[in-house]
């Protein structure tokens, strides 16, 4: 199935996990903030988080601004 | 005593002693606070903050890079044990936005000091203060400690500070135009009307113009572009270090009054 992730088409099976699909993508996912269909996703609720068909994600991070 | 005491006379003492402010709780030593932007990369960024001697650093909120999980990370250069990063909402142009990147800072952090700027337009960059306003609002009813970036205009700075901000930002002039402190007077009228922390943010152009900010009575000052298009960003960094502390300490001393004619520093009597 596809879900689209910071923009980017992206194919995965179902039943993926938002852990997984982290782990495989993230090295380090300390400091890595998600929102699932403009929802926060807390770190906490990962695991128990299976992802749908369609599913708009974003992944984001600290980075250097003024 | 402190280190560094030894020796001196009592009023030198006390200026040796800190000279802390505090915001949302929080007591910081340092009241320079520049941004992690437009460095060459994230090694001098870091070699600026310690020149500086900030312990707060403003950082964005953006994508993380999923194609090159190689690229180097604000946080492997910029320890965030070390400094305090404090969330900001550049590039925002709605409150929705702002507060969509706020909330994901506080999920990305797990704190809850933040800065809030809500632009206006790419070319002047200047805050909506009707959107600033309304964010702010939203904001603290959620629980954040909101530091503003606003105009330098003393009736929304009291409209912040009745609405929850915890430390006012006027401009002193437009973000990354190092055009100086534009409107002192205003500044001034904000500093003495504001309970809580006031710096200036965006305009300073140079350590003169930091000084001038601090000898208007503001708190602290935040820059980012007046240090990382310097030409040595790092000797920059350390001058403002300087200019904020001769800044503070020339507010604190209290300035002479001007005349407007000469007055001998040297006595007239005894003169051959």
């Amino acid at each position: 199935m596809i879900i689209y992730l910071n923009g980017e088409e992206h194919q995965i099976e179902a039943g993926t996990s938002l852990t997984t699909l982290v782990s495989g993508l993230v090295a380090d996912p300390r400091g890595v903030a998600i929102e699932r269909n403009r929802i926060i996703v807390m770190k906490s609720q990962w695991d128990q988080t299976i992802l749908a068909d369609g599913d708009q994600l974003e992944f984001v991070q600290f980075v250097g601004g003024g | 005593m402190l280190a560094g005491d030894e020796g001196l006379t009592e009023a030198a003492k006390d200026l040796n002693h800190d000279d802390s402010w505090t915001v949302a709780g929080r007591t910081f030593k340092s009241r320079l606070i520049i941004g992690t932007g437009k460095y060459r990369d994230y090694a001098q960024n870091a070699a600026a903050a310690e020149a500086a001697g900030v312990e707060i650093v403003t950082v964005a909120v953006r994508r993380v890079n999923l194609s090159d999980p190689s690229q180097p990370r604000l946080t492997d250069y910029v320890d965030p044990k070390r400094y305090t990063y404090l969330p900001n909402t550049a590039g925002c142009f709605t409150a929705e936005d702002a507060l969509r990147t706020l909330r994901l800072a506080r999920e990305a952090g797990g704190w809850s000091l933040v800065k809030l700027e809500v632009l206006s337009d790419q070319k002047t960059l200047y805050p909506d203060m009707i959107e600033t306003l309304e964010a702010t609002k939203v904001l603290v009813k959620e629980g954040f400690d909101v530091m503003v970036y606003c105009t330098d205009d003393p009736v929304f700075a009291r409209r912040l500070e009745d609405a929850g901000a915890c430390a006012i930002m006027p401009l002193g002039a437009p973000i990354g135009s190092g055009l100086g402190i534009q409107n002192p007077v205003n500044i001034r009228l904000i500093v003495e009307a504001a309970r809580v922390p006031v710096l200036v943010d965006a305009g300073v152009g140079t350590a003169s113009e930091a000084a001038i900010a601090m000898e208007l009575g503001c708190d602290g000052v935040l820059m980012n572009t007046a240090i990382a298009e310097a030409k040595d960003p790092i000797r920059m960094a350390r001058a403002m270090k300087h200019a904020v502390l001769a800044g503070r300490d020339a507010y604190l001393a209290g300035r002479m009054g001007r005349k407007r004619y000469a007055d001998p520093s040297s006595p007239l009597a005894g003169l051959i």
